[in-house]
């Protein structure tokens, strides 16, 4: 699959995801499990994100610059800075450190 | 309240363009994928997969699950709002974290449906500009490794997570889920470790609170 394929694909089917909560009766939908799916599905992509990114070199675990960024970005969220800044120290840490490197 | 969720959603379109760029996608596409998919945590999964050498299909895979909480939120606002016609069509796109937000977050039918209308318009737009400023100057600064664009990536998915870990509950599934990515990696093919831990996510909001439901009342005496 291309990547011009997935991004047309995707954004018909999260255009239908959101449409659906409009089409379909609100039963289906307002039973609190689905919406704790919903967070919980949310919550361990989030998660599994952080990790690839920070660690991941292929199909390989790596500790390299990325994991100063996450430490600046957990300093910086618990200080309740904005996010574009969490977002830029993030690059900051990890340009500095394979600079230094 | 709308408007300032407008300006400040819209500054994060920067930190996404750049990175989308860094991932290797063309302006054109990063701006495809704000214009028409249009929710940003499924637009960071979908670049996220590809950065990390995931396939196109497995980055597909990860946007499509991460908009599944956009289905809940458009019940909402189908109940909140009642649109009609083409205004449905038009609602569904903007139905988005912040313009579900903003509505939930005030008590007339009339300041509703204007702090929905406002946050998902402005947000839209504001998104939409933004991105292609930080496409443009991801494609301007070359080798997004040097500046640590890498780092951005993952400080941009720590913050995303970090409002939703208020509680115990969600640390303890989001440790989880990390450490089966971690151990998925090196054995599935790229974009699959992140497929794996949606599958745990679906499991854990269908079956662990029953289960702590359960487990309170065994304690009990």
């Amino acid at each position: 699959m291309s990547v011009w394929l997935a991004i047309l694909l995707g954004a018909v089917v999260t255009y239908l995801t959101k449409l659906s909560g409009y089409a379909v009766p609100a039963r289906w939908l307002s039973n609190p499990r689905m919406t704790r799916v919903a967070g919980a599905i949310t919550v361990a992509l989030l998660s599994a994100l952080i990790v690839m990114n920070t660690f991941a070199a292929g199909t390989a675990l790596v500790l390299d610059a990325r994991l100063a960024a996450l430490a600046v970005a957990v300093l910086a969220l618990w200080a309740r800075w904005p996010f574009l800044l969490v977002v830029m120290l993030g690059a900051a840490a990890a340009g500095v450190v394979r600079w230094w490197g | 309240m709308g408007l300032s969720i407008a300006v400040a959603t819209g500054l994060y379109g920067v930190s996404f363009g750049a990175l989308a760029v860094a991932a290797g996608l063309t302006v054109g596409q990063a701006m495809a994928l704000s214009l028409l998919m249009f929710t940003g945590g499924s637009q960071f999964a979908f670049i996220g997969v590809i950065a990390g050498g995931g396939a196109p299909s497995a980055a597909l895979g990860a946007a499509a699950l991460l908009g599944v909480r956009n289905a809940v939120y458009g019940m909402q606002m189908n109940h909140m709002l009642q649109p009609h016609g083409w205004r449905k069509g038009l609602a569904a796109q903007v139905t988005i974290d912040e313009s579900t937000a903003t509505a939930a977050g005030q008590s007339a039918p009339d300041e509703q449906r204007r702090g929905f209308w406002v946050a998902g318009l402005g947000v839209f737009v504001l998104w939409n500009l933004f991105t292609f400023v930080g496409a443009w100057l991801g494609d301007a600064l070359g080798d997004p490794r040097r500046w640590g664009l890498d780092g951005a990536a993952v400080a941009a998915f720590l913050g995303l997570l970090w409002p939703r870990l208020r509680q115990r509950e969600p640390v303890a599934l989001a440790v989880l889920s990390g450490v089966v990515t971690a151990l998925a990696l090196p054995q599935l093919p790229p974009g699959l470790p992140i497929l794996v831990a949606a599958v745990v996510g679906a499991a854990w909001g269908w079956w662990v609170p029953d289960r702590a439901a359960a487990s309170a009342e065994r304690t009990a005496p």
